[in-house]
């Protein structure tokens, strides 16, 4: 019997998925846990396993398409045997059209016929004749049941339709304000959330099926029609959240100057040992320690409640093509300098190539972002939630700086703490910083 | 188009089809010397002879049971029932039989009759000549039901039924015998199980049939005036049901009203919401709001009688709840 085979939900966020490649063609013998497609996610590239033996008889979703999670992407059969898909493929459907049906005259109520007993009674005119007290008659329902006590254990109450629309925004409506009865998200509210969102999220929304874009109405005053972009699942979720992330979480900033000199040192050391350890690194690992130092800061808001944890994971954005993604580094204050020098290559090389798995650019509580390569001093980041924090770190340059009454020059780096005020406050904020700085200017202790 | 009233329409489409078939005649109490109860059947008596058009005894077990007999062996007959509380009384005939030949027979004997008369309100008839009977006979295998609300659909509707091979159930709303409205003259045939959307607009969803829709329409014009724009699905045929009409409607809308005469449990519109959750869950932003006959008995008090019929008013106030609006919240 030929058997579908579904586009599998590769990451918490994905709702579809483009075929990026096909690894069998149809004809191809395939057996159960081969993989027979590369697709990309909101996230990474990831490959499609088969889950039953046979040949691939029909591809329904061709290289460069977009398929809903779920719906069948590919057939699997005997050779020979005939197809019969039952559901819809799984190609991304276009922006719902309503449908547009021939216009019509909406047809008159007929007046009463003839004859007084058999005539058509007309509502209002029976309102009137009842006279007395407005209509009695309620609406047939029981009244929706009150809410129920406070704990109700965090469950969004949400019409269907509101979970659906969420789900395809990639809205989290654990933050939206319900209007319906017992506080119901409907309809009317992920439309305002979304509007909130701003443009970039109307951008996001905008239909962008790969290889059909919108038409832009963007005046070329006569000269060169601009280039339209396709946007990438990434790009997708990336306006979204970004969208989101700044109207949503209230960002403080808190700025202070590292003194690298004895940072740098440790590099030449380790140079000299043969290690590779990157300025970053260092950071990173300070980063966890400090975590550890001011466990206030290791936290993350879900929903209600927050999280605090007992790990330092630390997030490193690496900046891929089309986007950036933030693979996270566990444990990173109980790992060497080493370690985590290799585990940042390697995270940041795979990153690049879009091979992450969704569990390795999931969790953790703060993340680094270094500009510092491009000539940057200073910059300030946006939080990547659940996270509640992030480290926006600059480039290491020899400054005039005033010791012991001298001016001299000396290795500063800049760095600006971002910090989810809901969650995190300045001052908090501020002795994060205190213990990342002492950390870095003293980073024999990242040695123990 | 001329305009006509209902009763006329069910006269042209009787008339036409006996002349054009000579195995279709009629029978039921009154149809022939008096021309209907109703006047239905003004003037087929005259046309077509005693053969054609006969009067039966006051005995619808007997006369439902004479024309399932017929319809076995090749005729097609009308069977007019007075009202269809009384056609209570030959449901042994339409359900054990009508409805079960085919299968009995294993597909050697069919069945071509139709079963047709007054159904619903009467206007102050009391509890036993006003019941609305259509999810009995929705809820047997075997049979059509069929509940048109304006004259050309009732017209179109009757012709393809005299014409289909099966048992149908014909609904004529009693208080609608002498509503006019546009119809077609000679051939008008329309399908049977198709529904007819009958008013457009983006913000809900009225499901109905039969009488109900003239309240529909007018709590849609209502509704328009406060900004709030309907689809109104007319059904027409409530089995075979037209669920992707209803399924079209809901992916627009969101939100459903489904508006019936008959009561509450178990009713057709109970059947609608059913397929409606199973199949647009996720398309649904609130509840399906159904109004219905209120569940007790009808009176013949015009005052109770009202209060416990659907009005105008509560079609607008369950369209104002599902669209979370003012008192429907």
């Amino acid at each position: 019997m030929a058997t579908e085979v579904q586009l599998p939900a590769l990451s918490p966020t994905m709702t579809e998925g483009k075929i990026v490649k096909w690894l069998k063609k149809e004809g191809d013998s395939i057996s159960s846990g081969e993989a027979i497609a590369e697709v990309e996610t909101d996230k990474s590239n990831l490959e499609v396993e088969a889950f039953d033996d046979g040949v691939l008889l029909k591809i329904l979703v061709a290289e460069g398409e977009t398929g809903k999670v779920g719906a069948p992407i590919a057939v699997i059969g005997q050779k020979g045997e005939k197809v019969e898909v039952s559901a819809a493929p799984a190609k991304a459907p276009a922006p719902a059209a309503a449908p547009a049906p021939p216009a019509r005259p909406a047809p008159k109520v007929p007046p009463p016929g003839p004859e007084a007993r058999k005539e058509v009674p007309q509502p209002e005119e029976r309102g009137r004749r009842a006279g007395g007290p407005a209509q009695v008659v309620p609406i047939r329902r029981a009244e929706e049941p009150p809410p129920p006590a406070a704990d109700d254990g965090g469950r969004v109450r949400a019409s269907p339709l509101a979970k659906r629309m969420a789900r395809e925004e990639g809205l989290d409506l654990a933050g939206v304000q319900g209007s319906g009865p017992s506080g119901r998200i409907v309809k009317r509210d992920v439309e305002a959330a979304m509007g909130q969102a701003g443009q970039a999220a109307a951008v996001a929304r905008a239909p962008a099926p790969a290889g059909r874009p919108a038409p832009v109405a963007v005046p070329s005053f006569g000269r060169r029609e601009p280039e339209v972009l396709p946007i990438s699942g990434m790009r997708k979720i990336i306006s979204q959240r970004m969208a989101e992330v700044k109207p949503g979480v209230p960002h403080f900033y808190v700025t202070v100057d590292i003194d690298m000199e004895e940072a740098a040192k440790i590099r030449e050391q380790a140079k000299a040992a043969e290690v590779k350890v990157s300025i970053n690194d260092l950071i990173v690992k300070a980063a966890a320690m400090a975590l550890r130092r001011q466990p206030k800061v290791n936290v993350s808001l879900q929903g209600d409640r927050i999280l605090q944890f007992h790990t330092a994971d630390v997030g490193i954005a690496v900046a891929i093509e089309d986007g950036l993604i933030t693979p996270v580094i566990r444990d990173a204050d109980q790992k060497t300098l080493g370690t985590i020098a290799a585990e940042a290559r390697e995270l940041a090389e795979r990153a690049r190539r879009k091979a992450l798995k969704p569990e390795e650019y999931a969790g953790g509580s703060i993340t680094v972002s270094n500009l510092g390569m491009f000539g940057v001093d200073s910059f300030i980041a946006v939080i990547n939630p659940p996270q509640a924090s992030i480290v926006a770190v600059g480039g290491v340059a020899e400054k005039p700086v005033v010791r012991e009454g001298k001016v001299v020059a000396r290795k500063m780096m800049s760095t600006t703490f971002s910090g989810d005020h809901r969650i995190v406050d300045g001052a908090l904020g501020a002795q994060y910083l205190q213990e990342l700085k002492a950390l870095l200017e003293n980073p024999t202790r990242l040695l123990f | 188009m001329p305009e006509i009233a209902w009763r006329e329409a069910l006269n042209q489409a009787m008339s036409e089809e006996m002349e054009r078939d000579v195995n279709v005649f009629l029978m039921g109490e009154e149809v022939a010397r008096y021309n209907g109860a109703y006047k239905v059947s003004q003037g087929l008596l005259d046309k077509f002879g005693s053969a054609r058009v006969v009067d039966a005894p006051i005995s619808e077990l007997g006369f439902a049971g004479l024309g399932v007999g017929a319809a076995m062996v090749g005729l097609r007959p009308i069977i007019e029932m007075m009202t269809w509380n009384f056609a209570i009384l030959a449901m042994d005939q339409i359900v054990n039989n009508a409805a079960k030949l085919r299968h009995m027979s294993g597909g050697q004997l069919r069945c071509p009759i139709v079963f047709r008369g007054p159904n619903g309100s009467g206007g102050r008839l009391s509890s036993q000549h006003s019941q609305s009977l259509e999810a009995n006979y929705a809820h047997f295998p075997g049979l059509k039901v069929l509940a048109p609300s304006t004259p050309a659909d009732a017209k179109g509707l009757l012709k393809a039924a005299i014409r289909d091979d099966n048992p149908i159930i014909f609904l004529e709303a009693e208080l609608l015998y002498g509503v006019k409205g546009e119809v077609p003259t000679g051939e008008h045939l329309l399908p049977i199980g198709k529904a007819d959307l009958k008013r457009e607009g983006k913000d809900a969803t009225i499901i109905t049939w039969s009488r109900m829709y003239y309240f529909a329409e007018q709590a849609a014009q209502l509704l328009e005036k406060e900004g709030i724009h309907v689809d109104l699905v007319d059904l027409r045929t409530l089995k075979p049901l037209d669920e992707e009409a209803i399924l079209t409607s809901v992916r627009k809308t969101n939100r459903v009203v489904v508006v019936e005469e008959g009561w509450s449990f178990c009713g057709v519109g109970a059947q609608i919401a059913d397929i409606i959750q199973l199949r647009a869950f996720d398309e649904l932003d609130a509840p399906v709001e159904r109004v219905t006959g209120l569940d007790v008995n009808r009176s013949y008090a015009a005052v109770l009688e009202k209060a416990t019929e659907v009005s105008t008013e509560r079609i607008v106030a369950a369209v104002k709840k599902v669209m979370y609006r003012e008192e429907g919240t």
